[in-house]
């Protein structure tokens, strides 16, 4: 066995967390009615502004024909395959780069601080501005994007929005642009947390650089990242602000995605029940997502 | 450095310097990346006709403060009421902060300190609401808050803040109950002390890095937050900021220079306040930050 392995069996040191006091306050008679008079405005915000809105929703779109009115649109399968390719791709690569950045920003250098301090600042930006000046960056030749490859390299640039592809690509680069320092705070933070003794160990056994990537940081965060990606998956299937202000589903609508048609449907169209069952139509993807998060981020303890 | 045991120092040095400036090259685009699009706010809020067509220059040759002048004198009809709803961003972002907080700090009292059964059901309640994708909600949500008389209301916008703000305060505040010693509320309690006593006096003071670290997280999340603040204002006079940003964004003929510098005025707030309090932040949310 390997000084790494002896290492990673004894299990993860668990930094600083504190244990449960031994302590217990014993609940009986008046103390019992303030702890739950302590927990009723927790309570009635989460019923009346969760649970009932939730059951509402479920009850708007609880009409079969809704659904049948959805796929007739032809809006609705390309506005699923588009949610499909910025959820998968934009999460993926999110996650993947924030990974590969944490490391970067972990390195000693004089410079690399007051870099995290900028990179942090898409994070810190709220969402319509930061989408807003994307969205003017590429509206066309005097965009800053074309006008910077005409003055600087001389090539005529695409008109964004002109074409799906481009416009979904658009989207997919101001989500990550906006998400991407936020994950990688996260695991600058899982990656601090690791015990410098695993990566001597790791030295001894002559693991640096990729190796040690692989084999060392990479198992220990698998459990963080998988979590992180999870909850990356959700928040972006829900995504409104993204898509609605960089691309505004040009060209044509054809850029759309749940989130966004489902808001479409209930105010432009003032169908709200069509909305809903558009939002309702994610759920068998959502639901099994949520569980598998919910379970995973209990029982690993990974603390969201 | 011991990876390539036969390697000669000069050919370690080589490959140190490579290292050196990939890293370095790596930060100036990571730098681009990052500044860009603030730089593009910045050229049109600061050209006189609103164009930011870039002419070779970095700087505009002739940056003009106009846009941020009419913001702050309210010189257009798009922004006549602009102070109003900078007010209003305002109100919904304190309210909703001192809500959460409240809310949150109660239920972790009862939960992590006194230990109330069933604790598990609120923290699973917790989690669920904040995994939650909000946008989904967002169209039930306005016919419910028209349902309790909340329609074109600030009220119904708080409601929402707070309601998608509290459940990870809630989660962040008891992993930090949990780092606080148990032998006061002990103490307290074989002096006598009820428990509303023992929340006011030894629980909210202890809690306090705790209880800002979820203020400053509610206050950013309300200000910021624009999909429930538009669906549920209708009044001009009730528009938050975000809304009133908007307006100019469904316009073809506005004039865009004033609506990059109000994007500007708007999102220097929540800029100052996380920049201020980055390091504070860092320490109080990376005890619950998802982290093992």
């Amino acid at each position: 066995m390997s000084a790494t392995q002896q290492v990673l069996a004894t299990g993860r040191p668990v930094a600083g967390r504190g244990r449960r006091p031994p302590w217990r306050w014993r609940l009986h008679g008046s103390d019992f009615t303030w702890a739950l008079a302590f927990v009723v405005p927790y309570a009635a915000v989460f019923l009346a502004f969760a649970v009932y809105p939730i059951a509402y929703g479920l009850w708007m779109g609880r009409e079969p024909a809704l659904y049948g009115r959805l796929l007739a649109d032809p809006h609705y399968p390309r506005t699923v395959i588009n949610t499909l390719v910025y959820v998968g791709i934009g999460v993926n690569v999110t996650m993947f780069l924030a990974l590969l950045l944490s490391g970067f920003f972990l390195r000693r250098r004089w410079w690399i601080r007051p870099l995290l301090v900028i990179y942090l600042l898409p994070w810190a930006l709220p969402a319509v501005p930061a989408f807003l000046s994307f969205h003017w960056m590429l509206i066309g030749e005097q965009g800053l994007v074309d006008s910077v490859l005409r003055e600087l390299f001389g090539i005529d640039g695409p008109i964004w929005f002109n074409n799906r592809g481009l416009a979904l690509a658009s989207n997919i680069v101001a989500s990550i642009w906006k998400w991407m320092p936020f994950w990688t705070a996260i695991f600058i933070a899982g990656r601090m947390a690791i015990p410098p003794e695993i990566y001597e160990a790791a030295a001894v056994d002559g693991a640096t650089g990729t190796r040690r990537f692989v084999h060392v940081t990479f198992p220990l965060l698998a459990n963080v990242y998988l979590v992180c990606t999870l909850l990356a998956t959700i928040w972006t299937l829900g995504d409104f602000s993204t898509v609605n202000f960089v691309s505004g589903g040009a060209p044509a609508r054809s850029t759309d995605v749940l989130a966004t048609l489902g808001i479409r449907y209930a105010l432009d169209f003032a169908q709200p029940e069509l909305g809903a069952a558009a939002m309702l139509s994610a759920l068998p993807v959502l639901i099994p997502l949520v569980i598998v998060l919910m379970r995973k981020a209990q029982a690993t303890g990974v603390q969201l | 450095m011991t990876a390539l045991p036969f390697a000669s120092p000069a050919r370690r040095r080589l490959r140190r310097m490579a290292g050196d400036a990939a890293a370095a090259l790596l930060g100036v685009v990571l730098l681009i990346w990052s500044l860009a699009p603030v730089y593009n706010m910045l050229l049109i809020a600061l050209d006189q006709e609103g164009d930011n067509e870039f002419s070779g220059d970095i700087w505009p040759p002739e940056p003009s403060l106009d846009s941020f002048r009419a913001v702050w004198t309210q010189g257009h009809w798009y922004l006549e009421h602009i102070w109003n709803q900078f007010g209003n961003s305002l109100y919904v972002g304190l309210l909703t902060m001192v809500l959460t907080v409240l809310i949150a700090s109660l239920a972790s009292f009862a939960v992590g300190r006194m230990r109330l059964g069933k604790a598990r059901m609120l923290t699973s309640a917790a989690l669920f609401t904040y995994v939650l994708p909000s946008s989904f909600l967002a169209i039930p949500f306005v016919r419910v808050a028209y349902s309790y008389g909340l329609s074109d209301s600030l009220w119904a916008v708080i409601a929402a803040e707070v309601t998608f703000a509290t459940p990870f305060a809630v989660l962040i505040l008891l992993q930090y109950a949990r780092l606080l010693p148990t032998e006061l509320d002990e103490a307290a309690r074989i002096d006598g002390a009820s428990p509303a006593r023992i929340y006011w006096h030894i629980y909210l003071p202890l809690m306090a890095p705790g209880l800002a670290a979820v203020g400053t997280y509610a206050l950013l999340l309300a200000w910021g937050e624009y999909l429930y603040q538009y669906m549920l204002l209708s009044s001009t006079r009730n528009w938050t900021v975000a809304v009133a940003i908007e307006q100019f964004w469904d316009s073809d003929e506005a004039p865009w220079n004033y609506m990059m510098a109000l994007a500007i005025m708007y999102a220097l707030p929540p800029i100052a306040v996380f920049f201020a309090l980055r390091r504070y932040l860092a320490a109080a949310l990376g005890l619950g930050g998802v982290r093992r």
